[in-house]
């Protein structure tokens, strides 16, 4: 055992009460800052999730629509043509808009609502059940966390109530098939046929009598997905008032989505900040109240290596128990908080956050490190003149 | 006739203070030798601790010869001055002399480890000191748990565990009362004389003079007196502080 760990050790395991008061805090700090990327990455997936998702490459838009999918109106006939375009292997409509399924306690649960062609790009794969086959069948497939929220099950029927015009009509839809991760605009997804979407969706007085349906973008799988560029340039020469993007354009694009993840990246920093503020001062208080122990350990031949070295180790072990405290505390709340809170604590972002929180704690103490370093043992023993 | 282990030649120390110069030490030569122990006394401001501090490698001298077990100070580097205290020199100091979070044991072992001469061995030989300076019970106890007299005798037990050539006390006695110093300093100087060590004390308190071989006087960071003869010092000791 190297000299620097002994003294480490020992001053930890005789002081441990107040050393675990620090892990503590420090246990706190990497809880919020598990949260905040727990936050930021379960806000970001329910953004995103079912863009992120799908079995395509390309996302075509209408060309003023600063590719806004809310914003983007395409038709039927740029369908086709996309369809017809050299590198594509399949392409397929999304329509959006929202609706609320009515659940028995009298409650409603607000879904993003979805209209996917059957077969086609844009209806995501199904884990249980069917997914949709016939255009005109009144099915719908959900995503799990429609399910989760509700005890709507593969095979149950559920009610939808969209205002369409001065009314509130109700359908009602089969569920014949459950999917996985596709919430869209933090609202999980239900997803019907584009006849259905029609049918269904929330429509102002004036599209009272609409039957066909619009199409908000179209998804486009490629021959070969590393051709993006080359599709997308031929895709807009060929069908006129369109542009597309990439699906990181695309995400880039959602509304809110970079601002919102900017904000939580801003918090995250802040919070590693004041953790190194914390951590810190408490090692420099630390050092401070140890100046003569320090002194009279170098002047009996303690060398700088030794001095600075238990002071990296204590810091570093102190950290690493903090976190690893915080990290259990947060793993232990996200147990009780419902899945309507969007934490997701297994996205890169937590690992992120776990790397930072660990490398906080020696950025923290590096002052006092160095400030042990520095200690001259004549003024620490107070033996200078 | 016994080795010389601290050789002082024509030391010079000189601190420059608003714009004037000091010598806080002035051509001071002396010798101790291997198994002898010489208290260093004069008044507050004498130059006694500037002294010891040169001595242990804490401070350069502004000229003159500081030789350790034959190793001149001056000519070493800053990691050589680590190295040289850490192996050749056993310092005890007034207070906060000892390890807070470490047993009165693992102080002393402290040394050892130091110097890489800890192990089972060193465990033995460290009990074995602590229990000639009356400390067997107090093996386990944290300085918190023991009086300042028991603190100063396991720095001293830390001091010279690792066979120094050179032991420094820096007014040992400073925070004991009468009864407690007398057993303090009765006991280092029966362990420099036993193993030969050279011990230099600074002190205030003259009566601890009775334990010494010989006294240093200075004064306005010059020697002006040297007693040798066993009456002489004995008589100066009768003075007290």
């Amino acid at each position: 055992m190297s000299i620097s760990f002994y003294l480490a050790f020992k001053e930890l395991w005789r002081n441990r009460g107040r050393f675990f008061l620090i892990s503590l805090v420090i246990a706190l700090i990497s809880l919020l800052v598990l949260f905040n990327a727990a936050l930021g990455e379960g806000l970001g997936t329910n953004n995103r999730q079912y863009i992120a998702n799908l079995d395509a490459q390309l996302i075509v838009f209408l060309d003023k629509a600063d590719y806004l999918i809310s914003s983007s109106r395409l038709d039927q006939a740029d369908l086709r043509a996309v369809r017809r375009i050299e590198g594509v292997a399949d392409a397929g409509p999304i329509s959006t808009s929202n609706t609320a399924i009515l659940l028995n306690n009298d409650e409603v649960l607000k879904v993003s609502l979805l209209g996917v062609e059957a077969g086609r790009p844009g209806l995501p794969q199904v884990v249980e059940g069917f997914p949709l086959r016939t255009d005109q069948a009144k099915e719908t497939v959900i995503d799990r966390n429609v399910a989760l929220r509700s005890d709507i099950q593969v095979g149950d029927e559920i009610t939808i109530r969209s205002t369409q015009g001065p009314e509130d009509e109700f359908y009602v839809l089969k569920v014949v098939g459950l999917t996985e991760g596709q919430a869209y605009f933090f609202q999980p997804t239900i997803f019907v046929t584009p006849s259905i979407w029609e049918l269904v969706r929330p429509k102002s007085e004036v599209e009272l009598n609409k039957t066909i349906p619009d199409i908000n973008v179209i998804a486009v799988k490629l021959n070969d997905p590393t051709q993006t560029k080359a599709v997308g340039e031929r895709l807009t020469t060929l069908v006129t008032n369109t542009r597309t993007a990439d699906i990181t354009t695309t995400i880039n694009n959602i509304p809110g989505y970079t601002a919102q993840q900017g904000t939580i990246q801003t918090m995250g920093i802040f919070t590693l900040l004041i953790g190194i503020l914390v951590i810190g001062g408490f090692f420099q208080i630390q050092v401070l109240q140890k100046v003569p122990q320090i002194g009279m350990l170098k002047a009996i031949g303690s060398s700088n290596e030794v001095v600075g070295g238990a002071a990296v180790i204590q810091i570093m072990i102190v950290t690493a128990l903090g976190v690893a405290i915080g990290g259990i505390f947060t793993f232990i709340l996200s147990l009780v908080f419902p899945p309507t809170v969007p934490l997701i604590f297994n996205g890169s972002a937590s690992v992120l956050a776990i790397l930072g929180l660990l490398v906080i704690g020696p950025m923290g103490g590096l002052v006092s490190v160095l400030y042990a370093v520095l200690i001259e043992p004549l003024k620490a023993l107070r033996l200078s003149q | 006739m016994r080795t010389i282990a601290l050789e002082v030649k024509n030391i010079q120390k000189t601190f420059s203070v608003d714009g004037g110069k000091i010598d806080a030490v002035a051509d001071v030569s002396f010798q101790v030798r291997a198994g002898e122990f010489v208290a260093l006394v004069g008044p507050s401001g004498s130059g006694k601790t500037t002294l010891l501090s040169i001595l242990a490698a804490l401070l350069t001298a502004s000229s003159g010869e500081v030789l350790v077990d034959g190793q001149d100070l001056a000519r070493m580097k800053e990691r050589q001055r680590v190295e040289l205290r850490r192996k050749k020199i056993g310092f005890t100091f007034q207070t906060n002399n000892l390890i807070p979070y470490l047993t009165a044991l693992e102080n002393v072992e402290f040394m050892l480890r130091l110097n890489g001469l800890d192990g089972r061995e060193g465990r033995k030989r460290s009990k074995d000191l602590l229990k000639r300076l009356g400390l067997g019970d107090r093996l386990n106890n944290l300085p918190g748990q023991m009086s300042g007299g028991q603190q100063q005798r396991v720095a001293i037990a830390r001091a010279l565990i690792h066979n120094p050539a050179v032991v420094l006390a820096d007014e040992p006695t400073a925070s004991l009362d009468t009864q407690h110093a007398f057993q303090v300093v009765e006991a280092f100087a029966k362990l420099v004389h036993e193993d030969g060590h050279a011990g230099v004390m600074v002190t205030h308190d003259l009566r601890m003079c009775r334990y010494v071989d010989r006294v240093l006087q200075m004064l306005d960071g010059k020697l002006v007196r040297e007693y040798k003869n066993r009456k002489d010092i004995d008589r100066l000791a009768e003075k007290g502080v």
